[in-house]
């Protein structure tokens, strides 16, 4: 599904990320743990396309195109999705209301009848049950006064209305107190199929327990230190990253 | 990796200016200049009665002892008043008797800027009055109007029809040296519309003016009257374009409202006169606007909506004077300025009647070089006992170039008044712009929906077509602008 190849991004001219290679597989799930600063979010935001990073070298092939040159809103309709470590407030656009746009976006881009408030009002019901979102959350503006872990809910309750094809969660567990991270968890493992992957970002083991990786990658310093299978995550959380540090 | 630059060219390849287009028609204008004698022969052309003669030259004298305002926050060179003519009409082949008689060319200017005027095509729910350059063309539904009683005209025809009315009213809310451009306005409009709803009496349409400057060098000098007797409704809109031109044209109107006992106006606006040029700020229109509303009766109220897009330079705060007892003012506005545009407007909530009521929602979004300037005065006279303003003055940047100011005055001589006043400034951002990419929604309705979500409130007082014109305008504008 995709396959990222010696990549290299930075940003204003400085080198962040310094040849990545990942490849990754429909109904795979991949972990991506490192220390603060090694460029975690920065991979992601590059795969989604923000406009503020620029790739100097390497590529990446999803689903057999060249990613990197599809704008960021055709990423999107073509099932990549990003969960945002700091989703942006957005006053004045309510939160049902953007749902909406965000679900028949999709629609009319697969050639589907859009919602209408009503229809929708059911599917954003059910998922937001999954969730256990209090109906408070429809009527509220995008992100706007959430707490940390709300907004973490909400990143989730989109990708749950989406159904993406490739997630890339960055550190959606931070914020989450445990019976959230329990209740989102479970909704990202319920959205979890053979058809499609995700890339977990994150600092602790925490939510490896929750949801299995398959396998995972240590990043350090823009570039991967070490990859391997799921214990990897546990000898992290018992030795740290330290270890890990690339010589050069 | 995007660039901006290739955004703003691909804007600027088609989507430019589209009402930017002159229309090629024979026209009798007069030579450059202003003197009393012009002053005359305008009068003369139009066959006003002493009295209009007599209003024009007072407000000529006066105007000879004024100077432009200074204090707007608004930069330009002066205006030669003597390099301006000051009036330009299409030839009429002949008196016109219908519609059918307007010049085509006339009305195909007018359908290409999606008012279509003849019989066959006019707006059903929508009367218009259409004014080309100094000269109202066509208005539409005016019988149908008329079985009801409601007079909706030009004010040139009212003035010969109706002088009575005219002579009562005119220069009642804005005197003739009000201020120098309402001075100037009163010494030489040459046409506008007038509108008489009688007591009782709810109109059965949204009545319109859409003015068109086509001449280069000409000023438009318009001029509205609205009066609205005992227990009436109107809700009046307004619509303007201009062709592009590299030097600057003077629109100057005057607005005047009154309302009777119980009587209520209701007038939009959508302002969107040509800015200049985006890259270098050259050319544009000149938009300095005298609005005023008295509510004279009881009971009654006015409310001014207007969203604002257009003009090199905008200087207008259309105004209420709270005469009745719990009479109501309301301003509701949205100015945009993008380029290297400059707008100082707002509003002026004078309350004179008991337990009179005002509200001012004022939502500015500045981007690129531009300046945007909410001024805003509510003043209390001291019979004015329990009067109450709500003011809420809110200001959006996009990009960092730009500037957003607010100068609210408050004056009040009784002290049984409730004033409230917030202000708020945020920013479009490139991060809020993303996230609604990353979930597959274009820029341009990210644009729209976070523009909407802002301009709310004023949006929703608008008509319905309205209000969707409005919002496509601003999207269109600031498309360019964000990032
Ligand atoms: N937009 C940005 N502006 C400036 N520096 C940035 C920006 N994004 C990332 N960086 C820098 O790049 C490095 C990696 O950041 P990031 O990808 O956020 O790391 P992580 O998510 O692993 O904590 C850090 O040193 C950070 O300061
Ligand atoms: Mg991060």
């Amino acid at each position: 599904m995709l396959e990222v190849k010696d990549l290299r991004a930075g940003f204003e001219g400085s080198e962040i990320i310094k040849g990545i290679s990942l490849s990754i597989k429909a109904g795979e799930v991949h972990a991506i743990m490192g220390p603060n600063g090694s460029g975690k979010s920065t991979l992601a935001k590059v795969l989604a396309g923000h406009p503020s990073y620029e790739v100097t070298g390497g590529e990446v092939i999803y689903n057999g195109e060249n990613l990197l040159e599809i704008e960021p809103e055709q990423r999107a309709l073509k099932g990549i999705f990003m969960g945002f470590q700091y989703p942006v407030e957005i006053p004045g656009v309510n939160n049902a209301e953007f749902l909406r746009m965000a679900y028949n976006a999709r629609q009319i881009n697969e050639g589907k009848e859009e919602l209408d408030p009503l229809d929708f009002d059911d599917i954003l019901t059910e998922k937001m049950k999954m969730l256990s979102m209090e109906k408070k959350y429809r009527e509220r503006n995008l992100n706007d006064g959430f707490s940390g872990g709300e907004k973490k809910k909400n990143e989730i309750l989109q990708m749950a209305i989406l159904q993406p094809k490739l997630a890339v969660l960055d550190e959606t567990d931070s914020g989450l107190d445990i019976d959230a991270l329990r209740v989102v968890s479970d909704g990202v493992n319920k959205i979890k199929s053979a058809d499609n992957a995700l890339i977990l970002i994150t600092h602790y083991q925490r939510l490896l327990e929750y949801i299995q990786p398959d396998y995972v990658h240590v990043l350090s310093q823009g570039i991967i230190v070490k990859s391997g299978e799921k214990d990897l995550a546990l000898e992290l959380e018992a030795q740290g990253y330290d270890w890990l540090t690339p010589t050069n | 990796m995007k660039t901006t630059e290739n955004t703003v060219s691909d804007v600027l390849e088609d989507k430019k200016y589209k009402y930017g287009f002159k229309t090629l028609i024979e026209s009798d204008t007069f030579a450059k200049g202003l003197n009393e004698d012009v002053v005359r022969a305008i009068s003369k052309k139009k066959n006003e009665p002493q009295f209009m003669l007599d209003f024009r030259l007072k407000a000529y004298a006066k105007w000879l002892t004024m100077k432009p305002p200074q204090w707007p926050n608004v930069h330009y060179p002066p205006v030669d008043f003597q390099d301006l003519s000051y009036y330009s009409a299409p030839k009429p082949k002949k008196k016109l008797e219908s519609l059918d008689e307007v010049d085509p060319e006339l009305l195909r200017t007018f359908e290409k800027l999606g008012i279509p005027l003849d019989e066959q095509k006019k707006l059903s729910n929508v009367a218009v009055d259409a004014v080309f350059d100094s000269v109202s063309v066509a208005t539409t539904h005016k019988k149908k109007l008329m079985e009801v009683g409601i007079i909706f005209c030009p004010i040139s025809e009212a003035i010969q029809e109706y002088p009575e009315l005219i002579e009562e009213y005119m220069g009642s809310v804005v005197p003739v040296g009000d201020n120098f451009y309402a001075a100037l306005n009163s010494a030489v409009f040459t046409d506008g519309s007038f509108v008489y709803i009688p007591p009782d009496t709810i109109s059965p349409m949204e009545l319109s003016t859409y003015f068109r400057i086509n001449t280069e060098e000409t000023g438009q000098f318009e001029r509205t009257l609205i009066i609205c007797a005992d227990n009436s409704y109107v809700s009046y809109l307004e619509g303007c374009t201009a062709p592009q031109f590299d030097t600057n044209q003077l629109h100057a109107a005057v607005v005047e409202l009154v309302t009777m006992d119980n009587a209520e106006i209701k007038y939009s606006t959508v302002q969107n006169w040509y800015a200049g040029d985006m890259e270098t700020g050259k050319g544009g229109i000149y938009n300095f606007v005298t609005k005023r509303g008295k509510c004279v009766g009881d009971n009654s109220k006015i409310s001014w909506t207007q969203v604002e897009t257009g003009s090199a330079i905008t200087w207008k705060y259309p105004s209420c004077i709270l005469m009745g007892d719990n009479s109501v003012g309301e301003f509701y506005s949205v100015a945009l300025t993008n380029g290297y545009m400059q707008a100082d407007t707002g509003t002026k909530m004078i309350h004179i009647g008991k337990n009179t009521r005002s509200s001012i929602i004022s939502k500015g979004i500045s981007a690129d070089h531009s300046s945007n300037s909410y001024r805003g005065q509510v003043k209390v006279n001291k019979g004015a006992a329990n009067a109450r303003n709500y003011s809420q003055c809110d200001s959006m940047l996009v990009g960092d170039k730009c500037s957003a100011h607010t100068f609210p005055y408050i004056e009040s001589a009784n002290s049984s008044v409730q004033l409230e006043h917030e202000a708020s400034t945020s920013k479009i951002s490139e991060e809020q712009l993303f996230y609604f990419e990353q979930r597959g929604i274009s820029r341009e309705n990210a644009i729209t929906a976070v523009i909407n979500g802002f301009c709310k409130e004023v949006f929703k007082q608008l008509p319905m077509e309205f209000a969707v014109e409005a919002q496509k305008l601003l999207t269109l504008k600031l498309e360019n602008s964000v990032g």
